[in-house]
């Protein structure tokens, strides 16, 4: 009894190790930081040693007071609680960002500053796409994935403290990229501008994040994996081999910010689409998928529609997704083999991704009654729907005849968007709304009323979007290629562009809306957390949806 | 076959080496033979790599992020051809690391720029884009013009490229700040040394405007003017079979 005793009371090892971790690398990052000369790794040298400073002190005072207990009769939610709080955050910050660039495009004497070169739009873009993907989006998958596998395994998660080192190390990467681009550190590969010490740190996080993933399944008390966690699976080793793979690169120096790519030209396009592709597949798809399969079922108390569905569309999605990065460099000096190989899977993919729209909406059938009582579940199933059209766009897009005309131009960022609002950032505003009341014991959202209001405010900022993007890219393809009857070009390309800007006026205006959206959701969100009286959670606790069939 | 997926779903080691063969093949299959395939990048005269100045230059460009706007890479197609000139070639990307071909034109295509437009026309456009053309929604470069280049690692950047299998000769990388600070300088005696390294055609000027300074600006520009300008399109043959791909 007495050793039992004395077991329970020493210091947990993983807490113990993390700190000696970062005290070490606070050690290294004070090195590099004072033996570089390059002012902008010196910048980031500071980022990191006041980041494992504040890290090695909060695991300190939290040894000495005898924290970091993991209780295995309990999930771990205080690290999703976090996750949900930095995902809406890094939602406005992101959507933010994103209003004023969209602005800079339409009242470029109001929004540019020619002093503050760090504010312009070649900086400020990747800022924009990287918060709401990689900020945003990843965010939102790893607290919902930590959710959904303690649930779906019935086991706390694995690795004690380590979740947390995924957590804030996956904010310091955010931190430190975010910093980077407005600095003018990018190697400027789009969706993977990090300089090379950045993917290093997120190529260490990740792995964290695999581990505990894994571990947790591990420990699962249920003998199938659930098909949520196929999918967040595929997603964070593929994501893993893409960011390992295409951000392969030499730095100048140890201690110099810049790297360049170990490929060149024709190869490091590929590679680089191959990436960019695959993010959008496995990083936008995959993993919100796997946010779906739990969070639909759940909400609407219905199993998922098919299993053998979503054993058919997750091995096809998989495979073929891989294929389709070819499709972004039509008629490019990339070889046409290549092309032609990249547009045919990219159309194959249709059918897959469909697979999964089928699955996610037919698993309301018996509940459809609830699109008009419950918003959470209407974002929800209209996040599939726009999942389904940007899936169907997709393919079209790819077609080379059909990219001949929307390559370069604005048809492409309305595609991207109809996507990401629509799809990615929808499911993941459900989901949230599904999380909040269960993680902070809630019986409920603070205001359905203001959630419809989201809903239809977001909605109309989305279809305000892409009608202008599409309005305005298919225009601006046809008159770069119209000629007169003379047989001369009939459009200068600075008469393109002018015709564009009531339509970047609209754009700017649905994601004002959109943002708006999302701050009406922080300030329910907000109040929901709190709201007095807190009850025991019955949905939280409870199994795993059935993966019955419904045939 | 049903019964069969049970064993990926009950063990995820399994799980695991299955998704990892489903998601390597297509990049193995699409990606690996251009690096093999002779026919991948054509046989041209002209392509060279670029000079210190010009390499910095292009690590400002990077740093600005110009990529998210302008493309580099023209497409064989009737308008796009007379609009831009020649159609672009795998050759000459083959010593971009990495590659700048981007993806969105919200400005115009930059791969054949060089030479379009007087250095005084890229410093006024840069300093305030809309002082030459009143519709655009580029951003302004001003502050270019006032800073001085950093081009303290600009030996170290060079040597890295060699590494990476850009042919540039021991004396290029011995001679790289020389050869930077002669090429922004039209009366630097240097400018001799480094057309002997770098080729006759290698523009030596003192691009901004301001000769006593070798500014950001400098670098920019020195960049933009040699794009596209390489290749000896007089005796590149479309047609030739070596070049059909």
């Amino acid at each position: 009894m007495t050793t039992l005793t004395a077991r329970q009371d020493r210091a947990p090892l993983d807490a113990v190790l993390l700190f000696i971790f970062t005290s070490i690398a606070a050690l290294g990052a004070l090195l590099a930081t004072a033996f570089s000369d390059d002012r902008l790794f010196r910048f980031h040298g500071y980022v990191f040693l006041a980041a494992f400073v504040l890290g090695s002190s909060a695991l300190a005072i939290g040894l000495s007071s005898g924290r970091f207990k993991s209780p295995q009769d309990r999930y771990d939610d205080g690290v999703v609680r976090a996750g949900v709080i930095a995902t809406m955050f890094w939602a406005v910050v992101g959507l933010l960002v994103g209003v004023v660039i969209a602005s800079q495009l339409s009242w470029p004497n109001i929004f540019y500053f020619p002093e503050a070169g760090w504010l312009n739009f070649g900086r400020l873009r990747p800022l924009h796409t990287s918060g709401v993907i990689f900020a945003f989006g990843g965010n939102a998958l790893i607290c919902t994935s930590f959710y959904v596998v303690q649930r779906t395994c019935r086991a706390r998660l694995a690795g004690g403290i380590t979740p947390w080192l995924v957590f804030w190390g996956y904010q310091l990467f955010i931190v430190l990229a975010a910093t980077g681009y407005l600095a003018g550190i990018t190697q400027s590969r789009e969706y993977a501008e990090p300089e090379w010490y950045i993917d290093l740190w997120l190529t260490v996080v990740w792995v964290a994040y695999l581990l505990v993933f894994l571990g947790t399944i591990w420990k699962r008390k249920e003998p199938h994996i659930y098909v949520a966690n196929w999918f967040y699976l595929a997603f964070i080793i593929t994501i893993a081999m893409l960011h390992i793979v295409n951000n392969l690169a030499l730095p100048v120096d140890l201690l110099n910010h810049r790297s360049y790519s170990l490929f060149s030209g024709v190869q490091d396009a590929l590679t680089q689409w191959w990436y960019g592709h695959n993010a959008v597949g496995f990083f936008l798809t995959a993993g919100f998928l796997g946010m779906m399969y739990y969070f639909v079922p759940k909400r609407a108390e219905r199993p998922v529609y098919s299993y053998r569905l979503s054993i058919v569309h997750f091995w096809a999605l998989i495979f073929i997704y891989i294929w389709a990065g070819p499709h972004h460099l039509h008629y490019t000096a990339l070889p046409q083999w290549a092309q032609t190989l990249g547009m045919t899977f990219s159309i194959m993919l249709w059918m897959p991704s469909w697979g999964g729209m089928i699955n996610g909406l037919m698993t309301l059938s018996g509940a459809w009654d609830k699109l008009r009582t419950d918003p959470v579940i209407r974002m929800m199933v209209v996040s599939i729907a726009f999942y389904g059209m940007s899936t169907f766009e997709g393919p079209l897009m790819s077609i080379r005849a059909v990219n001949s005309l929307s390559h370069y131009t604005d048809w492409t960022i309305g595609h991207v968007h109809s996507g990401a609002l629509g799809w990615v950032g929808f499911i993941s505003f459900g989901a949230v709304y599904c999380m909040v009341p269960w993680l902070w014991k809630k019986e409920r959202l603070y205001s359905n009323r203001l959630v419809e209001w989201h809903f239809w405010i977001a909605t109309t900022g989305i279809l305000l979007y892409i009608a202008a993007m599409w309005v305005s890219g298919i225009m601006e393809g046809l008159m770069w290629r119209e000629y007169t009857p003379e047989g001369f070009l009939a459009n200068s390309f600075v008469e393109t562009f002018s015709a564009k800007h009531i339509e970047n006026i609209i754009r700017a205006l649905g994601g004002l809306l959109f943002l708006s959206g999302a701050v009406i959701m922080s300030y329910n969100l907000w109040r929901t957390v709190r709201m007095p009286g807190s009850v025991p959670s019955k949905a939280s606790d409870g199994p795993a949806p059935a993966l019955i069939a419904a045939e | 076959m049903w019964k069969q997926h049970a064993k990926l779903e009950r063990n995820s080691i399994f799980l695991v080496i299955g998704i990892l063969l489903v998601v390597s093949i297509g990049g193995l299959v699409e990606i690996a033979p251009l690096f093999w395939l002779e026919s991948t990048i054509e046989k041209v005269k002209g392509v060279r790599p670029y000079t210190p100045l010009e390499l910095a230059g292009r690590d400002i460009y990077i740093r600005e992020g110009c990529y998210v706007c302008h493309s580099q890479m023209i497409r064989p197609l009737r308008d796009e051809v007379e609009r831009y000139g020649h159609y672009s070639l795998a050759a000459e990307s083959m010593y971009d690391h990495p590659f700048q071909w981007g993806s969105k034109r919200t400005g115009p295509d930059l791969a054949r720029v060089g030479g379009k437009y007087s250095d005084a026309w890229h410093r006024d456009h840069l300093i305030d884009p809309r002082s030459v053309v009143p519709e655009s929604v580029m951003p302004p470069y001003a502050f270019m013009a006032n800073r001085e280049l950093e081009y303290k690692d600009v030996k170290a950047k060079v040597s890295a490229m060699t590494k990476l299998g850009v042919p540039y000769t021991q004396a290029m990388i011995d001679n790289a700040a020389a050869d930077l600070e002669a090429q922004a300088d039209p009366f630097s005696s240097g400018g001799t040394a480094l057309k002997k390294r770098y080729g006759d055609k290698v523009v030596q000027r003192d691009f901004d405007g301001d000769p006593d300074h070798v500014t950001e600006m400098d670098a920019l520009i020195a960049y933009l003017q040699m794009l596209g300008a390489l290749v000896d399109f007089k005796t590149y043959q479309a047609e030739a079979p070596e070049n059909l791909r």
